[in-house]
């Protein structure tokens, strides 16, 4: 039976992925790529599932990764629906511009 | 080294290169075209690793319906390129990345020690009509979760995109 890699390998791909997400999601000053961030991280998140799906002949991992498509499908939804919103309020996309508290 | 291992090795470094491009991007309309590439680059990985359902999913949900909800609401918003891509200082970011490295290193190293298995993958595919009949007896209480969770999103969409009830919308 051919073989491809080891599963650390896709662990490995799939965290470098992650943190490419989580990177763009806290250094970014753009709601948008904010968001762009988290679906980067959620897909990495799935890579990981279905490496391990692999690694252990089961199907309970692939059956994950349909939940988290559901969640990034709705968490998107809202996210983009609340980004449209605030836009309406206040007039700007940009993060630092939240400034009303003073944090 | 297999044929299939050179397959992957590529899928992914054009997946890294394709989301490094996407984060890195002033203009939010190239970034979520660099980013489409990179997930349909993980779907062709999704097929490699033995899930020709969920690759096709990949393409339908992540590389369809979501860019495309992003690209509606940039060329609604009409944004702007950011003219600054990090916060308020790049000195501030230096501990932060070298933390980071720290601990990427030592999870590559830590990977490779531990998590290996046993060899490499076998090469398997699970049928798209054996993974739907596992779902739905395994996991058909999920299934029914998820569908309410996509509906309080719609419904939570339609309530937060709705008009002020002036431009009759």
């Amino acid at each position: 039976m051919p073989t491809i890699v080891p599963y650390s390998h896709v662990l490995i791909l799939a965290a470098i992925l992650f943190l490419l997400g989580a990177g763009c999601a806290v250094a970014r000053r753009n709601l948008l790529m904010i968001l762009i961030g988290v679906e980067v991280m959620l897909s990495a998140g799935g890579l990981a599932f279905i490496g391990a799906a692999m690694r252990w002949q089961h199907l309970d991992g692939q059956a994950f990764v349909i939940f988290i498509m559901a969640v990034a499908a709705s968490e998107v939804a809202v996210g983009l629906a609340l980004i449209v919103y605030s836009q309406r309020r206040s007039g700007t996309l940009a993060a630092d511009r939240y400034d009303l508290m003073k944090g | 080294m297999s044929i299939y291992a050179v397959m992957f090795y590529v899928l992914g470094a054009v997946i890294v290169a394709a989301t490094a491009l996407a984060i890195t991007r002033p203009n939010v309309m190239h970034a979520i075209v660099c980013l489409a590439l990179s997930f349909v680059a993980t779907a062709l990985l999704f097929y490699l690793l033995g899930a020709p359902f969920l690759a096709v999913l990949e393409v339908v949900i992540y590389a369809g319906a979501i860019m495309v909800l992003f690209l509606f609401i940039v060329m609604m918003l009409e944004t702007k390129p950011d003219e600054k891509i990090l916060g308020p200082s790049r000195r501030q970011w230096l501990p932060v990345l070298a933390l980071g490295g720290v601990c990427l290193i030592v999870m590559v190293v830590f990977l490779l020690l531990a998590a290996g298995g046993p060899g490499p993958l076998p090469l398997v595919t699970a049928a798209p009509l054996a993974f739907g009949r596992f779902l739905f007896q395994k996991y058909w209480l999920a299934v029914e979760i998820a569908s309410f969770l996509l509906f309080v999103a719609l419904v939570g969409a339609l309530y937060l995109g709705r008009g002020d009830g002036t431009t009759g919308g």
